[in-house]
């Protein structure tokens, strides 16, 4: 079974542009600095065993451009009113990159709603003398192929032919990253300090060569975060849901259902 | 007409060798291609310059504010115009611009620039600027709130200026408690407050509102744009707001050099020119642009024409575009006195050293504007001004 529907839905006068697909248990993706690329391989799989949501989060892609929205703190609680509002219980939370930093900001302000906790290539952390790569200095083409092994998907993404809304996309996520993470760039300092409070059972999934954030803060998160299960995958950049959709599926199945109880 | 002398005081001893293999004079240029020795010459030398343009007749003497960069050496404007309060008697003294809103507390810039009102009994100029893409890198600002910051630190600091203190100051980006300014600036109610700009449509409508009538210019642009925008400033001032603009509200920047006739002063000119664009000035896209600095529409348009921006300019497309004026004393004079029947500004801004120009060559300039230029431009008024007329521009 498959393919996703598209809806929009109402959030306190915000609407959010939302994929779903799939049944059983609820699982949310929260996306990274460049937005969602459409209903990939990766989801499609995950939505055969899972209630599947993938949003986009106010100001990125098709969801509306919200004046209240001027941080990190701003998104992570409007994530608890998207799950107060759909009564979602339960909750596999997954999140990439910038989706992993804020995935996080979710669970230390409330868990209860939730079941798991997945991050994969996550930002919202700083390791002294790890910086996270500029992503906004580098030039966008050399940041595409910095984000894969294989160069193959960057070839696939730099030689797609742009529509004018998916050029206007691109500018609003990037537009809407640097008001998250510019400064300072895609951590929370404060967020350390507050880790422990996310009692779920939580996977840590890193590309053993993810050039924009290092494979040591896999290891940082795991030591952080009581009880957490670090995966690397093997030959796989800072996307390792996109460019190793396979293994990463597996990964991700094998640790819930040996946490499921 | 107020004819202003400014400087951007680079690091002219820049290794170019080196300069080359960096992206940009910007942002992570490493330092230690500054030699602090020949700073210490370099602005010595640049102060006496404005020093020199300053006894020989110019309205005035400008400087402004660049960070961790070679293209221009004063992250603090405040500390080249104090140093210049006390060895001027009486051209203004133009800060052009600081950028307010990079601070976390601009009301300290506000107090600086007090200070230096009173010292000079009312000399000052401040120019309000957000500071450019690179700035938002170097001083770790968030560009996305560049805009509504660089607002708002003006609102600061105009109460500052303006109002009996204390008051609390209840913005969403600033807010200070006891807003009470000691000294408050000599001049009533402030200092004239100047936006230097590229080109901005937002900008010019800001700065034309009846409540602030602000002097716009036009910087570093082809003067096909310098038409437009300060035509603009005219259009946005009558139709908008229902009101005619004096020429006193508008200005041009340009850098100038003059020698004896057209062909020595290219000759002369253009290494030191085609330095200052193409070495100097040159920002990839991404430092010039950071993400939130134009809005979305903005930043397609510019992004359409991203090879044109910047780099690669020659000397000979330079002037033919009017960017730059370069030739003997006549040349010059003529094509401001000719540009001023169009445009009528009430101020020229000569950027007379650029990029790697020796002192002797600069010295020089400055001198021949002073007898050959000045003379000529300083009486011209509304009644040379013969109205904007698009097609004499397109003819041209």
């Amino acid at each position: 079974m498959a393919d996703c529907t598209e809806s929009k839905i109402d959030i306190r006068g915000t609407e959010v542009h939302l994929r779903q697909g799939g049944s059983g248990e609820p699982m949310l993706f929260l996306h990274g600095a460049s937005g969602v690329a459409g209903w990939i391989p990766t989801f499609q799989s995950l939505s055969e065993s899972h209630d599947l949501m993938v949003p986009d989060h106010p100001t990125y892609g098709l969801s509306d451009e919200p004046e209240w929205l001027d941080n990190m703190d701003d998104l992570a609680m409007f994530y608890l009113d998207f799950l107060d509002h759909m009564d979602l219980d339960g909750v596999h939370l997954v999140g990439n990159s910038l989706g992993g930093w804020l995935a996080m900001e979710i669970a230390v302000r409330n868990c209860t709603r939730l079941k798991s906790l997945t991050l994969v290539g996550s930002a919202g952390i700083r390791i002294a003398g790890k910086p996270i790569a500029d992503i906004f200095m580098m030039d966008p083409d050399d940041l595409v192929r910095a984000i894969f092994v294989d160069q193959s998907f960057a070839d696939n993404i730099l030689n797609m032919e742009l529509t004018e809304e998916q050029v206007d996309i691109q500018i609003r996520n990037r537009v809407a990253t640097a008001r998250l993470g510019w400064q300072p760039r895609l951590f929370n300092p404060n967020l350390r300090k507050w880790l422990h409070r996310i009692t779920l059972p939580t996977h840590v999934i890193w590309g053993d060569t993810d050039k924009i954030v290092d494979p040591v803060y896999a290891d940082e998160f795991g030591k952080i975060i009581a009880g957490s299960k670090v995966t690397m995958i093997e030959e796989a950049g800072h996307l390792p849901h996109v460019e190793q959709s396979g293994p990463f599926v597996d990964a991700v199945s094998g640790f819930l259902q040996a946490n499921a109880a | 007409m107020k004819a202003f002398m400014f400087h951007l005081m680079p690091y002219a001893s820049l290794d170019m060798v080196e300069r080359d293999k960096h992206p940009s004079a910007w942002i992570t240029l490493p330092n230690s291609l500054y030699d602090p020795k020949v700073g210490h010459e370099l602005y010595n030398r640049y102060l006496d310059e404005l020093e020199f343009a300053a006894e020989v007749g110019f309205d005035g003497v400008a400087v402004n504010e660049h960070h961790q960069n070679a293209y221009g050496l004063m992250p603090s404007p405040v500390v080249m115009a104090s140093s210049l309060a006390r060895r001027t008697e009486n051209c203004k003294l133009a800060i052009l611009g600081n950028a307010f809103a990079l601070r976390e507390h601009p009301l300290t810039l506000a107090e600086e620039h007090a200070m230096i009102d009173c010292i000079t009994g009312g000399r000052l100029i401040t120019g309000f600027v957000r500071g450019i893409g690179a700035e938002f890198y170097s001083l770790a600002a968030n560009p996305t709130f560049s805009h509504e910051r660089h607002m708002e630190a003006h609102d600061l600091v105009i109460r500052a200026w303006t109002e009996t203190g204390p008051f609390a100051f209840e913005g969403k980006h600033y807010h200070f408690e006891y807003v009470n300014m000691w000294p408050r600036p000599y001049q009533e109610p402030h200092p004239p407050i100047w936006c230097p700009s590229l080109g901005s449509t937002e900008t010019i409508e800001w700065a034309a509102h009846p409540e602030r009538k602000y002097v716009y210019t036009q910087n570093y642009s082809p003067f096909s744009n310098v038409c437009k925008f300060l035509d603009q400033y005219r259009q946005v001032a009558a139709s908008q707001y229902g009101y005619e603009a004096s020429s006193d509200q508008i200005g041009w920047t340009a850098p100038v050099y003059i020698a004896d006739t057209d062909e020595q002063a290219v000759e002369e000119a253009t290494e030191h020119m085609e330095a200052l664009f193409n070495k100097f000035l040159y920002l990839p896209f991404e430092q010039l642009f950071p993400p939130g600095y134009m809005s979305v529409e903005s930043y397609k348009r510019v992004a359409a024409h991203k090879r044109n921006i910047t780099g690669g300019a020659k000397m000979e497309t330079l002037i033919e575009n009017g960017v730059i004026l370069v030739g003997s004393p006549e040349t010059v004079r003529k094509k401001i006195i000719e540009c001023h029947k169009v445009l009528g500004f009430g101020t020229f801004v000569a950027l007379l050293h650029f990029g790697t120009l020796p002192a002797d060559k600069t010295e020089r300039n400055i001198r021949l504007f002073s007898e050959e230029v000045l003379p000529a431009i300083q009486p011209l008024g509304e009644k040379e001004y013969r109205g904007f007329e698009p097609t004499q521009v397109a003819a041209e």
